[in-house]
């Protein structure tokens, strides 16, 4: 549980508690701990009057609380899945429900976190990270947006201009900026494909924290297979054209992974072997 | 340069074109007789008011056709007829409109001024990443908030950097303006000296107010570039 000195606890943080990681991977889950559940969900773009299908029979439901990778090769429709899970598109047939809810709009219940080049230039740190804060008080708003700065390490760069900031900084800002209107899930969509190798580790960390801190729903598309088995309770198996899942990956091993111990090695050689890739270069 | 217009003038054998020295005295006959600042004036007040009458129906107009893709489709032809027009064959129409007066000028820097800005304010739209108008929407922003919060503050660095030359060409417009459509002003200024006995002195000291107020404006308008929630671009950011 989270406390501001001088306010309540967020809301929305004390409702979960019971449907945390651990139960998500038993037999038995609790009807309410399906956070998401996307059913028999096809989408059919027009190209050039010709119907190209990119997402075919999706099914798959989430836990509350759970962090699950969609990985795929580029092109399978995993950006498109998670776009019309935040309700960005709308599919051509089937639905996503969350908390029971057809998403049928964009919400800041789900906030949508972009490559770091999604936060705006024209505020700063503190601009950005309030920006979703227009309906509470100016002291609340100061306190939320203190609170989160510090989270995720920007402190003394209140001010800063995100010109003036590195991609690991924008990234984190542009974390900060989603959690501070409290959602209950985080879409994240390839965010640190574009950030050198040493900070797309630190990242990976420092999101597992924020993670484990917060206890959001957490769905996160990538094309990296050492990202989704480093992060994931489950990674969802992508293939291409028309995009299906084609295998969904419990990662049985407990935070902080050790990336070189044996059944790190099977998981990720399992899924490279899914993918359709040979082990060795 | 105004030691090569001194020499100059020195040594050529015309007598009405007038040196460094006779402007300046020029320019301090002009002031004692009040004229000067009235005419500066004036001349402000035509390209303040056109301007502005431009931007506020350019910038709405502009961010409704940058977003709704079917306006565009449909303004466009009107505006790519219009938009090569020089404000100045608009002149007769303009007298016929609104006579002789003020109404006229300003309605000549409104034309002069309304379709570059449409133009800038509708690419400006068109360049806005879309991730940006996704978060705005994400964060539960409505039509309006998102058009405050998002949509013009990331239009705006490319609006500054079109008002600053429209504002030049609004400046080029109003003295032409008021050669023929109104009788005050720097414009008119010029045309009356010379119609009044060849008075090159008073010519060419127009023509320095001219140019000194031009620089100044675009030196007002390069200071807000500066600002910096507006003093970022998206190459740098990208």
């Amino acid at each position: 549980m989270h406390e501001i000195p001088g306010t309540n606890t967020f809301p929305a943080l004390d409702v979960r508690g019971e449907c945390l990681v651990g139960s998500v991977n038993e037999v038995t889950v609790a009807e309410e701990c399906r956070k998401l559940e996307v059913s028999q969900l096809n989408t059919v773009f027009k190209r050039d009057g010709k119907d190209l299908s990119v997402l075919s029979n999706i099914n798959l439901t989430v836990y509350s609380g759970e962090f699950i990778c969609i990985l795929g090769p580029s092109g399978c429709g995993k950006s498109t899945l998670l776009s019309t899970i935040g309700g960005f598109s709308t599919p051509s047939s089937g639905e996503v429900r969350i908390d029971g809810e057809i998403v049928s709009a964009p919400d800041p219940r789900r906030i949508f976190v972009f490559q770091e080049r999604g936060v705006f230039p024209w505020l700063t740190v503190e601009g950005n990270v309030g920006f979703g804060l227009f309906k509470l008080s100016s002291t609340e708003r100061q306190q939320r947006v203190a609170h989160y700065i510090r989270m995720v390490g920007l402190e003394g760069f209140e001010k800063s201009y995100p010109g003036a900031l590195s991609g690991g900084m924008k990234q984190r800002l542009e974390v900060a900026r989603a959690l501070a209107v409290n959602p209950d899930m985080l879409l994240l969509d390839e965010p640190f494909g574009a950030l050198d190798s040493i900070t797309r580790l630190t990242m990976r960390t420092e999101l597992l924290r924020i993670w484990e801190a917060e206890k959001k729903t957490v769905i996160f598309v990538t094309h990296d297979i050492d990202e989704a088995v480093q992060l994931a309770d489950r990674v969802v198996v992508m293939s291409a054209r028309p995009g299906t899942i084609q295998e969904i990956v419990k990662i049985d091993m407990a935070h902080p992974r050790d990336i070189s111990s044996p059944r790190y090695l099977q998981l990720r050689d399992g899924i490279s072997r899914q993918i359709g890739l040979a082990h060795g270069i | 340069m105004i030691a090569i217009w001194h020499f100059a003038i020195a040594r050529s054998t015309s007598t009405l074109l007038p040196g460094p020295w006779s402007v300046v005295l020029g320019l301090v006959d002009l002031l004692q007789h009040g004229l000067l600042f009235k005419y500066v004036v004036a001349s402000l007040f035509r390209v303040t008011w056109g301007f502005l009458l431009a931007l506020c129906l350019a910038i709405p107009a502009g961010l409704a056709a940058g977003w709704f893709e079917r306006l565009d489709l449909a303004l466009n032809p009107i505006i790519q007829i219009l938009r090569p027009i020089s404000p100045l064959a608009w002149i007769p129409i303009a007298i016929l409109w609104f006579g002789v007066g003020d109404a006229a000028a300003i309605f000549l820097i409104f034309v002069g001024c309304f379709f570059p800005l449409l133009v800038t304010t509708i690419n400006a739209v068109r360049n806005i990443p879309s991730v940006h108008i996704q978060a705005g929407r994400n964060f539960g922003l409505g039509p309006v908030t998102l058009v405050m919060r998002v949509l013009l503050p990331a239009a705006l660095p490319q609006l500054i950097v079109g008002m600053r030359i429209t504002l030049g060409i609004a400046w080029l417009v109003v003295v032409a303006a008021e050669m023929i459509a109104v009788n005050s002003g720097l414009g008119f200024l010029i045309v009356d000296a010379r119609n009044a006995g060849n008075r090159y002195d008073l010519v060419v000291a127009g023509m320095v107010m001219i140019g000194l107020i031009g620089l100044v404006i675009d030196i007002c308008m390069r200071s807000l570039e500066r600002i910096p929630s507006l003093r970022w671009t998206y190459v740098e950011n990208a």
